[in-house]
């Protein structure tokens, strides 16, 4: 029988029904960081119970870390706590910690990719919501709380209730200067921000068939904010080239065999799903949001929303988004002004991001009155962005270059906004106060765009801004 | 550890409007800098509730007539956004037992679950009267039998949505799924045999 990637996978992982009707769901890969473990760990030690697979979960540093200290202890002592408590864990239950020291630390979904561990045909689980980024390999993953992270330590499984799964096709050809980003922000805009309430969603068709692994972890990572816990991509030749020779990947025969099971994992041809829906790539321009939800977004030539001329129960919530945005309805996006960029998190701070915009950045500077900063999304991804120049790219052109970690995406650290600063980010959260300043102001957008408003300091088209030929538009 | 048998929520109620309310509203990124959930409770909406010099905003929950409900209204996709248990660990460290939205983020949704802090949903419409009969008299007493679902004040009743599975776990004092993880250890090992990449 042809079955879609989502039931093969939950059937490979399903242990038994539990009373209430769930499922107790095998999780392979467990990854965790400080800020939502320590709490499953203390629960662990009252009740007395070890962790059952040890070697099946990875740690890492990522939400605290101060990006510019690279000496402890650190001048948040609360941070350097945290840090301390997962060495500590991971040091009495045997859990390998990719921690500061160790060449590999980032942000979690970064490095998952990056050193193999993260796989097709596997359920991965994280207490983190962006753990839809794994998806991208063909895997079912997604984020849990701190008392499900405790069940997985101690069991190596959790409850779960199964998803219905939504194909989203996304076919023809994008225009120069849209990306990724562009598209699942298109994506959350059409769908809504609750559309994935109880979803899995399937990416596919011709654009992201055609796609590299770092434009599909983008658009997995968002997948939370369109409401659905996970969403992946059909595993295929371009995600075995980059899997082949990761620290974490298998080896000799064992990288043949595991090569045709995930294969024989991708959905099959004329497989059922729960419900479909069709994008044109065409349709696409260079997306923004203007709001307080990653829903609430438009093509950089639009004009912010009136709420006079929206639906009657839309309006609430796009007069409270606009004040807290001090945006004028009616008004276009393009030219607002911006005090801060920010180009990193674990949906744009892959190398591959940064090399897109240092091949636009070089020569130009960042407009004066405008912090930007620029945060690889590991220390991986810090050492060749050096090696290849990149960072020096960056920094010509006033950029502040960063140590990996999450940074500016939630401001736990020291990265954050002040006052009702308004920041172009390439992060994925707009909501109020996200970047640590309660009334401060985020402007979702592609690493291109971000560079485009720090380089003339307002919202502006990257495509205008770098010379790129504009073919499509709303 | 035997656990509480949730059947029944009862008490004075608040409502906080607004659809897509995030986790990161319902507890701001800078409290979670801490290795336990104690004392999260006076974080809960932080900054929508206090001005930045820490004085009080008007919002409901500050209001002295709502400081002890135990059942907290909202409207849809409520809890949407990040994993933080931190969110419904301050909302029941403030006092709430219950919530009642139109609809819930996911991963919030099965937090608080795993709190026993039952979360149903119903209309707007349902929501807005239960709200406008709060501001009315905000003493009113609400009840939630979980065992149905069915929300009664005053002489009305409404029945409210709630997936059976979690309504079993609460009813049957199983809220907390460890103990039954732990007895299919057993069974876990062999699915975890027939995968290769487990075993390596
Ligand atoms: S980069 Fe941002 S979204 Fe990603 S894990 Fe870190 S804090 Fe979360």
């Amino acid at each position: 029988m042809s079955e879609n990637l989502y039931n093969k996978v939950w059937e490979a992982h399903a242990v038994r029904r539990l009373a209430n009707g769930q499922t107790q769901l095998l999780i392979g890969t467990h990854l965790i960081h400080e800020v939502t473990s320590p709490q499953a760990f203390s629960m662990l030690r009252e009740l007395g119970v070890p962790v059952r697979y040890p070697g099946r979960t990875f740690a890492t540093v990522d939400h605290i870390v101060p990006t510019d200290e690279s000496e402890e202890p650190y001048s948040d002592k609360l941070a350097d706590e945290m840090i301390k408590a997962l060495r500590v864990n991971c040091d009495e239950f045997g859990i390998t910690f990719f921690d500061l020291k160790s060449g590999k630390q980032g942000i979690v979904h970064i490095i998952g990719p990056e050193l193999g561990i993260t796989q097709p045909a596997t359920t991965i689980a994280c207490g983190d919501s962006h753990t839809s980024t794994h998806g991208a390999f063909g895997a079912i993953a997604f984020g849990i709380g701190t008392t499900e992270v405790r069940d997985l330590l101690a069991t190596q499984t959790i409850a779960m209730d199964k998803h219905k799964v939504r194909r989203i096709n996304v076919d023809g050809e994008l225009s120069p200067g849209v990306y990724a980003k562009d598209v699942i922000l298109h994506i959350i805009r059409v769908l809504g921000v609750k559309g994935g309430l109880g979803y899995a969603y399937e990416y596919g068709g011709e654009v992201f068939d055609r796609f590299t692994m770092d434009e599909r972890m983008t658009v997995c990572n968002m997948t939370i904010e369109g409401g659905a816990r996970c969403g992946y991509i059909n595993p295929d030749d371009t995600t075995f080239r980059y899997l082949k020779g990761r620290p974490y990947s298998p080896k000799g025969p064992a990288w043949e065999e595991a090569v045709e099971n995930w294969r024989s994992i991708a959905s099959d041809p004329g497989c059922a799903y729960d419900d479909v829906v069709n994008i044109r790539a065409e349709d696409i321009a260079p997306t923004v949001t203007w709001g307080i939800n990653p829903g609430q977004a438009l093509f950089i030539d639009e004009n912010i929303p009136d709420p006079e001329n929206c639906p009657e129960e839309q309006r609430a919530s796009i007069e409270e988004a606009l004040a807290h945005m001090k945006l004028e309805p009616g008004s276009p996006i393009r030219g607002t002004h911006v005090d801060v960029a920010f180009i990193g998190s674990c949906t744009n701070a892959r190398l591959s991001d940064f090399k897109e915009v240092a091949q636009y950045l070089e020569g130009r500077r960042v407009a004066d009155n405008v912090k930007a900063i620029a945060v690889p999304g590991s220390q991986g991804v810090g050492v060749l962005a050096e090696e290849l120049g990149i960072a020096q790219v960056f920094r010509d052109a006033g950029f502040e270059w960063r140590n990996a970690g999450c940074s500016m995406c939630l401001a736990m650290n020291p990265d954050k906004l002040v006052g009702d600063q308004l920041c172009a980010s390439s992060s994925n959260r707009n909501f109020k106060g996200r970047q640590g300043s309660p009334t401060g102001r985020t402007v979702l957008m592609s690493p291109l765009m971000v560079a485009a408003a720090a380089v003339t300091g307002e919202i502006s088209d990257a495509r205008e801004v770098f010379d790129l030929q504009i073919t499509a538009g709303a | 550890m035997p656990l509480e048998k949730v059947t029944r929520v009862a008490g004075k109620g608040v409502y906080v409007p607004g659809d897509d309310i995030d986790t990161d509203r319902i507890i701001p990124a800078r409290y979670l800098r801490c290795i336990t959930f104690e004392g999260l409770g006076e974080f809960l909406f932080y900054d929508e509730r206090k001005h930045e010099d820490g004085t009080d905003k008007s919002h409901p929950l500050n209001d002295s007539r709502h400081r002890d409900a135990v059942i907290f209204l909202s409207g849809e996709n409520f809890g949407c956004g990040s994993s933080r248990e931190h969110a419904p660990q301050s909302i029941y460290r403030w006092g709430i037992r219950a919530v009642i939205a139109e609809s819930f983020g996911e991963i919030f949704f099965g937090n608080s679950t795993k709190l026993g802090m039952p979360c149903l949903t119903a209309s707007a419409g349902e929501i807005n009267k239960l709200a406008a009969e709060i501001k009315k008299n905000p003493e009113l007493q609400i009840e939630i039998d979980i065992i149905s679902a069915v929300v009664s004040y005053g002489d009305y009743t409404f029945q409210a949505g709630f997936p059976d599975g979690v309504r079993h776990s609460l009813v049957e004092g199983r809220w907390d799924p460890l103990a039954e993880l732990l007895e299919g250890a057993k069974e876990v090992k062999q699915v975890a045999a027939s995968l290769s990449y487990f075993n390596t």
